[in-house]
């Protein structure tokens, strides 16, 4: 008998995945009608699990920028809609929500919002054609497709510019640490070591460390040991953190450099920035910028989300105005072909610098300095 | 009578992928499904061979994940690095996969199936991270970053047949005097190993099978999505295989394939509630478990079934 009810839940899940064909079926045809009045942009990225607050703050972002479009007239006389589907941060999700916005017609696609899914998702949207930028998916492969454009700068371009920037400075004898079990890390201290040295500089310390380890005291020492006269740490700011408290403990006092993943480090040693005073990292978005647009925009972000917005915020709403220019670029015309091909031709002058793509999909924009003053980041350029 | 049922199971698989076939090839499905349509069988693989495990031989692993990621890397690392036309390159890569897990769970085996209980539970938990460990520093599978490149070869075809494949081959092993032997242990080690079962012998071999399988679907799922990271195979994606298992029943196959259809489509098919997703599934997960196991419900579908049966 237990048959039987095995028999009645296979065809409730039957008549459950009919249900679900012919619902999106129909949504399909809608969205295939050219005629439409609306520029569908699909946006992909984690809004639950461990990366929740990459997702968030980019769909976030995105949002602002969507309804200040919409508030001033739309685009060539259409208006935009952001449908923003989770993927956990899980690649096979990512591919699900891409194949569910494909489902509800979208014209372009914001994703995804980590390296790894917007490799997998631009697998998939390579085979459609589809106009895709990923606002923050930083991996050298996130555009190795035609199709794939990107916002943020490469894992190795942050090495590379904070290279020469360190070398600017008159130093040239670094001690580098970095996350061996993250990817992010990895590229930026590989990519750092080799310009450095192919500069006439010398690395005379290169420790690492595996995500989750709080002690960096071995490495601290050995670098206190050495001649170094900078420090370069390419990883997040958790552990930004730990590693500039104990440097003091030890004594060690060296200039501070690091990337983009510092962003939120003096949140996280709760607004006393004594021990890290001084130092010194790449970010393409500082929210106390002076310039107006910056401005303009965290003011925005604070009255709708009570928060301010950090570089992933701002890389979303990059993105969004990206497609602006494209759309504008085309003069309306939303095919495929069309928008990739204008994505080349636009500049954008937007909140993370100004930039313009190239046919490999890579953003060509001056980077930004922020240094940690008094408790706060100051934009130095 | 056993030959009449394998004619209908061979009538339903038939069925169900002429369906399919329909539902895809006319573009009847809408995308999302037919994007689902491998990760389901990809669980379905998964459940199905970890129930050999855990309902089966009564032992609770926690490193499933683990075979699949062995198995995904090893093969999918052969793709990547052969260029051959895919219909020779694709079996090689699935039985490199397959053997590869199936070699490591031989190795994991030895010492942990002298364990019991909470302690293999333990033992190969640790097994899963000490691979995803390695994985996260090899610098020759990508390293955090993962594999890139594989080339997506496989389709809804492959997968079909490697989880009917899966099905008949760990079915028939569960009817044969083999699953016998498996099942005889996990009802009495003692009594079975007094009437002659080599304990010992069987444990290993159900583990081995299971991690078999486990890495065919790794492979599956690497070839299907072109990226394989080693943070997918957390323990928490372990757990989520193991849900299914026992959302479906211990021991039950068809319970296992349900489960694993359901699980994998319920979140997709959810995603209308937008922030309420994940606590919709959650609830829904719950009360599935509630309508499975609860005594006071158990009693009443059972009485639903019973009188129905007296009516017949």
């Amino acid at each position: 008998m237990l048959k039987r009810f095995l028999a009645l839940a296979m065809a409730g899940t039957m008549a459950l995945t009919m249900v679900g064909c012919g619902g999106s079926g129909a949504e399909n045809d809608a969205a295939a009608d050219d005629g439409s009045d609306v520029i569908k942009i699909g946006g992909i990225g984690p809004l639950t699990g461990d990366a929740a607050s990459y997702g968030v703050s980019t769909k976030n972002g995105a949002e602002i920028a969507v309804q200040e479009i919409n508030e001033a007239g739309g685009v060539e006389g259409k208006q935009l809609e952001l449908l923003f589907e989770d993927d956990e941060c899980d690649e096979q999700k990512s591919v699900n929500a891409y194949s569910t916005l494909m489902d509800q017609g979208i014209n372009v696609l914001v994703g995804s919002v980590t390296s790894a899914c917007s490799i997998a998702v631009s697998g998939e949207s390579s085979q459609d054609g589809i106009l895709q930028i990923t606002p923050s998916g930083s991996a050298k492969e996130c555009t190795a497709t035609p199709n794939a454009f990107r916002i943020c700068f490469t894992d190795p371009l942050q090495g590379q510019v904070m290279a020469e920037y360190i070398q600017q400075q008159g130093l040239s004898k670094a001690a580098v640490i970095y996350n061996n079990g993250d990817e992010y890390s990895k590229g930026i201290h590989d990519a750092f070591v080799a310009k450095f040295t192919e500069a006439g500089g010398e690395i005379v310390a290169d420790e690492s460390f595996t995500s989750g380890d709080v002690d960096f005291k071995t490495q601290l020492t050995k670098i206190k040991g050495s001649e170094a006269d900078c420090l370069f740490l390419p990883f997040y700011y958790t552990e930004v953190a730990y590693v500039s408290e104990q440097a003091a403990s030890l004594g060690l006092t060296l200039p501070m450099f690091g990337c983009d993943g510092w962003d939120g480090v003096i949140k996280q040693l709760n607004g006393d920035t004594t021990n890290i005073e001084g130092g010194t990292f790449l970010t393409p978005f500082v929210p106390t910028d002076p310039d107006e647009k910056i401005q303009a925009f965290v003011k925005k972000y604070n009255e709708k989300y009570g928060a301010d917005p950090d570089q992933f915020a701002a890389d979303g709403y990059d993105a969004i105005y990206a497609i602006k220019l494209a759309v504008e670029q085309t003069g309306g015309d939303l095919s495929n072909e069309a928008l990739i091909d204008a994505m080349t031709k636009i500049t954008l002058s937007g909140l993370t610098g100004d930039m313009t793509f190239d046919a490999n999909g890579e953003p060509n924009k001056s980077a930004k300095v922020a240094v940690i003053e008094n408790g706060a980041y100051t934009a130095k350029s | 009578m056993k030959n009449k049922k394998n004619i209908i199971y061979a009538a339903i698989a038939i069925i169900v992928y002429l369906l399919i076939f329909t539902l895809v090839e006319t573009g009847t499905a809408s995308r999302q499904l037919q994007n689902l349509i491998v990760p389901v069988l990809v669980n379905i693989m998964l459940a199905v061979s970890l129930n050999l495990i855990v309902g089966f031989l009564g032992e609770l692993t926690l490193g499933h994940a683990g075979f699949m990621s062995v198995g995904a890397y090893a093969g999918c690392l052969f793709t990547v690095n052969c260029h051959l036309p895919a219909v020779i390159e694709l079996p090689i890569a699935f039985v490199i996969g397959g053997l590869t897990a199936a070699v490591f769970g031989f190795i994991i085996g030895i010492p942990a199936l002298r364990l019991k209980g909470d302690y293999l539970a333990i033992v190969t938990l640790g097994f899963g991270e000490i691979i995803r460990s390695i994985l996260n520093s090899l610098d020759i599978v990508g390293g955090s970053g993962g594999l890139k490149g594989i080339d997506k070869s496989s389709n809804y075809t492959v997968a079909y047949v490697l989880t009917i494949i899966t099905l008949i081959v760990i079915s028939n092993i569960i009817r044969s005097c083999h699953g016998r032997s498996i099942k005889a242990i996990r009802d009495n080690v003692i009594a079975a190993e007094s009437v002659g079962v080599n304990v010992v012998y069987y444990k290993m071999f159900a583990f081995v099978l299971s991690a078999f399988f486990a890495g065919v679907a790794g492979v599956l799922y690497g070839q299907n999505l072109g990226i394989i990271k080693p943070a997918t195979f957390d323990f928490n994606k372990s757990i989520e295989i193991l849900v299914m298992v026992v959302l479906g029943g211990m021991g039950n196959i068809r319970g296992s394939i349900i489960a694993a259809i359901i699980l994998t489509l319920l979140p997709e098919l959810l995603r209308d509630l937008a922030d309420y997703r994940m606590l919709f599934y959650a609830l829904a997960l719950i009360l599935m478990m509630l309508f499975s196991s609860n005594p006071t419900l158990v009693e009443f579908r059972q009485r639903l079934f019973t009188r129905k049966k007296g009516g017949k």
